[in-house]
């Protein structure tokens, strides 16, 4: 066995993807790219990725409601958010790592930047987490719900509420980082980053309440899948594994 | 041909990933004193040629002897003991500097059969970036490889360089990323 494996990943989905310029949200002017990408084959540079060996060395940190560490559990709503990580031929990616950073109940991260927001830091949150995929490519979490904050964007901005989600897949082109947001929020209309991807695609950001997945007397349950790209579609027989 | 799922767009990682996505000693992947050790640094600037203060670095990359840490990659070269071939760097908050220090890897084949010229994947993300970008970090002291090596040879000959790290000083290279700009650094889709 001497010969690697070259996969082929179907392509970038742009038109399912924001633009990398998007003035109403400011920054983006800046910080985006003005010539055309160029288009490469693929080689085993980015048929390979750095997925698989940093799960060999990830931990699963499943629960932000308690990871602190302090013994005493974080306050606010406690949800458990779960899913599946697939690529677009369906498939659930087994061994994926999945990590997730969010702001407290509050809406204020524990983090370093100053902030002109008076929102109150939770001592018993930190609001990070990683988890590995299991065989069919589900995740789970337990965390707060965590609440809406202003930003700096245009007068009286706010972020509606959200989770970052970072997925590495198998390859360096699955590489994605997205936000997942909660279904029914006000906000998310008026909101820039969320309204920068297409309209027929930002309802794949928005999770589904899931009464199945509530438990009673503790957490309520939301549904939410990441579609990555995939490879190419073959028949099976031709696949060799 | 049944019908794709469609992909999940892409979100930019904010002012606040590095709760997550940074944890100091990531952009180390091998220790102090090791053969071949190489530092590579250098800024990520925007279209104002401003650094940009909140940016997040990744790499993959090969080990010294030119193999992937990949399922895919069996070739029967060596593996390095807790190389992984992958690292994140954040650009300092203050400077705008970020530093990786790595080992050059090895030559890994191409599209046609040959080798490439030694070169590291990086992918750029941060706030004010909707989506990642992704280039390629390859070595000036590597004339005759970069020379040979196909995905540069298809680029426009001006902008090559923009894609080359600069030897500054004994195994310490400079890269920097620009974003707009006749020298903006090439962006690859693939
Ligand atoms: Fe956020």
């Amino acid at each position: 066995m001497s010969e690697p494996v070259i996969r082929h990943y179907g392509p970038k989905a742009y038109a399912d993807h924001p633009p990398f310029s998007y003035p109403d949200y400011r920054s983006t002017v800046k910080r985006s790219p003005t010539h055309d990408l160029i288009r490469i084959v693929q080689t085993l540079s980015e048929t390979t990725g750095p997925g698989p060996a940093w799960t060999e060395i990830s931990e699963e940190d499943t629960d932000l409601t308690t990871n602190t560490g302090t013994g005493s559990p974080a306050i606010g709503e406690r949800i458990i958010v779960t899913g599946r990580v697939l690529d677009e031929n369906g498939h659930g990616l087994p061994g994926t790592v999945v990590e997730i950073w969010q702001p407290n109940a509050s809406g204020r991260y524990a983090h370093w930047r100053e902030t002109e927001f008076p929102a109150p830091l939770d001592p018993n949150f930190v609001g990070v987490g990683q988890c590995l995929t299991d065989d069919h490519g589900g995740y789970r979490f337990t965390t707060i719900k965590p609440g809406p904050y202003p930003w700096g964007n245009h007068p009286n901005a706010w972020r509606p509420a959200h989770i970052h989600f970072s997925i590495m897949g198998p390859s360096l082109g699955t590489r994605l980082v997205t936000q997942m947001y909660f279904p029914g929020d006000p906000l998310i209309p008026l909101d820039p980053i969320f309204n920068s991807a297409p309209p027929h695609a930002r309802s794949r950001m928005i999770a589904t309440y899931d009464h199945e997945v509530t438990e009673a007397n503790w957490a309520l349950g939301y549904r939410w899948d990441v579609v990555l790209r995939g490879e190419l579609a073959t028949p099976m027989d031709e696949r060799d594994d | 041909m049944s019908e794709l799922l469609g992909q999940t767009p892409s979100q930019t990682v904010g002012p606040y990933y590095t709760l997550r996505l940074f944890k100091e000693g990531e952009n180390v992947l091998v220790p102090p004193g090791h053969p071949g050790r190489i530092a590579i640094q250098g800024r990520v600037l925007d279209g104002d040629r401003n650094p940009i203060e909140d940016a997040l670095l990744e790499i993959w990359q090969a080990n010294s002897a030119g193999r992937y840490r990949h399922p895919d990659d069996h070739r029967e070269l060596a593996l390095d003991n807790g190389f992984t071939g992958f690292g994140r760097a954040i650009t300092d908050f203050e400077t705008g500097e970020y530093i990786f220090e790595t080992v050059k890897p090895g030559r890994v084949p191409d599209a046609e059969g040959a080798f490439q010229a030694p070169h590291i994947s990086l992918i750029v993300q941060g706030r004010g970036m909707l989506n990642p970008v992704f280039t390629r970090i390859y070595f000036s002291d590597e004339d005759e490889a970069n020379r040979d090596d196909l995905i540069l040879r298809g680029l426009p000959a001006a902008r090559r360089g923009t894609l080359i790290a600069e030897l500054v000083e004994t195994a310490v290279y400079r890269f920097d990323v620009l974003f707009q700009g006749e020298d903006e650094t090439v962006f690859f889709d693939f």
